[in-house]
């Protein structure tokens, strides 16, 4: 795989919307389809939301990194926080028949994207969050029709 | 940003319009909040929300709890499209009463 980009962004929700057209504007330029356009742009938006919200609680000043790589076939893309390590067994979808506010993102991310992995970095600090996509998928995507 | 509210019959309707994300989804639960304190049976317009994540998403249940809570309703109007996407993956869509337009609402 080749790596495209590493972006560095405070945790600010203000930093989400030019997040958001950057996403976009790589995807479209790596030849990605409208729909899984879409995919990736929800799931990383969703993501970084997550770490804002669960690893940072609100604190507006942490780290994030976000790296893009391809290869033939498929977008990888890797979150990176430097926030304190989270139990990976917490991180689940939550019931959605119990309707509630919040909880929704990481059912998002794994309804969206192809592969979805959790992983505490390797060095006691932070968290990784690894999503792959095809960049042209063929079968069945999960987003509903527009 | 203010949203705007009009008055169709005795609905308030509010209209949400841009990116309702992280950033923005704190000001438009304090609208939709207060609509709703106000005692008004509320619609909220989505047809202008460019896009809407999942805390956009958590102020719309949020009213709509606080409107049921309060026995009045509560209803989407207008979803856009990429507001639907949304609604769905989080199937929510089956749980908002949801208007395609202010014709429908009293017919």
């Amino acid at each position: 795989m080749i790596r495209l980009e590493r972006l560095h962004l405070l945790s600010r929700a203000d930093r989400l919307q030019p997040l958001r057209q950057f996403v976009r504007e790589l995807a479209v330029q790596q030849g990605c389809c409208d729909e899984n356009l879409d995919c990736m742009v929800m799931a990383i938006n969703e993501a970084c939301m997550n770490v804002m919200q669960h690893a940072y609680h609100g604190k507006d000043d942490g780290e994030i990194v976000i790296e893009f790589w391809k290869d033939d076939t498929e977008l990888l893309i890797r979150i990176y926080d430097f926030a304190d390590q989270v139990n990976l067994d917490t991180i689940k979808s939550r019931d959605l028949e119990d309707v509630r506010p919040g909880g929704l993102g990481v059912h998002i991310i794994h309804q969206v994207m192809d592969k979805v992995e959790y992983k505490n970095n390797t060095d006691s600090v932070g968290n990784v969050l690894e999503m792959r996509k095809q960049l042209n998928k063929p079968v069945k995507c999960d987003l509903p029709e527009k | 940003m203010k949203y705007p509210v009009t008055e169709h019959n005795d609905y308030s309707v509010l209209q949400l319009s841009g990116e309702i994300d992280l950033n923005e989804s704190p000001n438009a639960r304090k609208q939709i909040l207060s609509v709703i304190k106000n005692n008004k049976k509320l619609l909220v317009d989505l047809s202008a929300v460019e896009y809407i994540d999942s805390s956009g998403v958590a102020s719309l249940v949020e009213g709509f709890q606080s409107a049921r809570a309060k026995q009045l309703e509560f209803a989407l109007l207008g979803v856009s499209s990429s507001a639907m996407q949304v609604l769905q993956l989080a199937r929510l869509d089956s749980v908002f009463t949801i208007y395609d337009s202010l014709d429908d609402v009293n017919s």
